[in-house]
């Protein structure tokens, strides 16, 4: 069977990254565009795994590296929902413009 | 021989953890009143800061994980010494709080995962010590669970800083792919500027600049300053930003130094932008916390011209300035958080005549203010002057001349919260207010820190003895 080139996950892993970006910037939903980050997150873990089986297979410090990056991910996530939890609380909305009281 | 090893070396960070993990247990237990247990953790915080000073052992850890030497263990100084004023200043808004010891936990664990980033040795230490700091400071942020603007700042703190490590993930995941090591020593052989390797040095900076808020990496910084308690907003603005400065000193300076061409151009244009929508935004604020976050952005820029050095003298003059910038921040914070937590007012309006009022505040919140712009007897004018001193190493005048002439422009905003205290007339100052002891004395050491750092030249020959 052939492999998959290197090339052909660097592109997929980049364009997650990019699609994660946009996400961020378009999207006004709190829990969205936090999913958006965990979308870049999860690109560059695609990037390390890459780049370890393909360039570097005789250490494993790239598939260790995601390792962390997934838990650091989820911890992350903890927090953010438990703020967004509290912010719906006093604001009854998830929508970033509605939590724009300071400006400039 | 090897845990002899761990404990002399570990030292600080095992007090740190030691303290933590008491709290909790103090969590478990029965209540106990509030201030015996403020009084417990700032003396744990000083015995932590006296133990840096013991016994200065040099050496690594973890196969290079972490590493250790003079200059770090003063730096991890500078910040648990921030920590313990920062504790001190806020006794009088901790007392009215239930949730003490939950503020202690969460500040600890950040300054733990500080402790661990400047020590990294490895691209994953560091990383893991950044998000250790970085993910209970949002906690922190949202600590008046009530008020809107509380969680707003925390909302805008969590997920800028998760955008900002998703960068700096995707920058050191390209020099992963590039180099095949994650080491800071073996690093520098293997970087030769190919095109990838300078995207993803871009990426790492972008990250970086996000952390210590450089323009056009700012935007989070303002809000979440005015919106988080006063008390994590002077962590924030101290201890978290000084924390990354010292790593990006020193990730520049060892590892990155095969690529000094491009970083020279970079921290060029960043400072230069940093200072002057720093200085230009600062003009019209009139909420004092706002007012100090762009301050602190435009210090931020100053610092990055003394990185542009590049050499000995650059890091020596960065450290020394963050040293004085503790002290003058922390005293204009003091300040602050004392009238915020016993009045709410905010607002540089409320503060004309505050002189009549409280002389004490006044002079102290004046000198610190001083200090921010850098007017001589104070030490902020020779951190400054070493900056830029460091900065016009390599020859780049105009560089400075713009630095030069925006400080005279920061004289402006700053003077204008002295005019407020001094000159301005008002039926209504803020009343007499009662100072607790412990928060005098913080303010005390501040002031007397801001003269004496500069004036006494041991300070400034100790840290130029270290080896960067």
């Amino acid at each position: 069977m052939n492999e998959v080139p290197l090339e052909h996950i660097l592109i997929v892993s980049t364009a997650l990254f990019f699609i994660g970006m946009y996400g961020l910037f378009t999207r006004r939903n709190m829990i969205t565009m936090l999913m958006s980050v965990e979308l870049m997150l999860n690109s560059v873990n695609i990037n390390f795994v890459a780049f370890n089986k393909y360039l570097y297979p005789e250490h494993l410090d790239g598939i260790f590296f995601s390792l962390f990056i997934i838990t650091i991910a989820a911890a992350e996530a903890a927090v953010a929902i438990a703020i967004i939890i509290n912010l719906y609380r006093s604001h009854r909305s998830i929508d970033v413009d509605d939590a724009a009281e300071m400006k400039f | 021989m090897m845990l002899n090893n761990m404990l002399s070396l570990l030292r600080q960070e095992l007090v740190l953890s030691v303290l933590i993990f008491l709290l909790l247990f103090i969590k478990l237990g029965k209540d106990r009143s509030q201030a015996s247990l403020s009084v417990i953790v700032n003396i744990a915080l000083l015995i932590n800061l006296l133990a840096g000073l013991w016994n200065m052992g040099e050496g690594e850890l973890f196969s290079g994980m972490f590493h250790t030497n003079a200059t770090i263990v003063f730096e991890k100084s500078i910040l648990n010494l921030a920590v313990l004023l920062i504790s001190m200043q806020s006794y009088s808004w901790l007392k009215s709080h239930d949730q003490v010891i939950e503020f202690y936990l969460l500040l600890f664990t950040s300054l733990l995962g500080m402790q661990f980033m400047i020590s990294s040795g490895n691209m994953l230490m560091f990383y893991l010590g950044l998000e250790m700091s970085t993910i209970p400071l949002a906690a922190a942020a949202n600590f008046d669970l009530t008020n809107r603007r509380s969680s707003e700042a925390a909302m805008k703190l969590i997920i800028s800083s998760a955008f900002a490590s998703g960068i700096l993930l995707m920058g050191i995941s390209f020099i992963y792919g590039t180099t095949g090591t994650l080491l800071f020593d073996a690093l520098p052989s293997k970087l030769t500027g190919n095109p990838l390797q300078m995207f993803a040095f871009i990426l790492f900076i972008s990250g970086f600049a996000f952390k210590i808020s450089a323009v056009p990496f700012h935007l989070w910084t303002a809000d979440v300053y005015e919106g988080a308690p006063v008390a994590v907003t002077s962590f924030l603005s101290v201890v978290s930003k000084g924390a990354v400065i010292f790593v990006f000193v020193s990730v520049l300076y060892k590892v990155f130094q095969p690529l000094s061409h491009a970083w020279y151009l970079i921290i060029s244009v960043l400072s230069v932008a940093t200072i002057l929508v720093g200085n230009l935004f600062a003009l019209r604020q009139d909420n004092l916390k706002r007012f100090l976050a762009f301050s602190s952005i435009a210090q931020v820029g100053f610092i990055l011209i003394g990185i542009l050095s590049g050499d000995h003298q650059g890091a020596v003059s960065v450290i020394y300035f963050i040293l004085i910038y503790v002290f003058s921040n922390l005293a204009a914070f003091g300040v602050i958080s004392l009238v915020s937590a016993l009045t709410g007012k905010e607002q540089i309006t409320d503060y004309k005549h505050f002189y009549k009022t409280n002389p004490l505040l006044a002079w102290v919140l004046t000198i610190a203010l001083f200090s921010l712009a850098g007017v001589p007897p104070t030490a902020g004018f020779f951190g400054k002057f070493f900056l830029l001193t460091a900065g016009a190493s390599k020859g780049n005048y105009l560089l400075i001349a713009v630095a030069a002439l925006n400080m005279v422009i920061s004289f402006f905003y700053y003077l204008k919260v002295v005019k407020a205290m001094f000159m301005d007339e008002n039926e209504t100052p803020i009343e007499k207010l009662e100072i607790p002891a412990v928060s005098k004395l913080a303010l005390y050491i501040c002031v007397a820190g801001i003269i004496l750092v500069g004036l006494a030249s041991v300070v400034y020959e100790h840290i130029n003895s270290l080896s960067i």
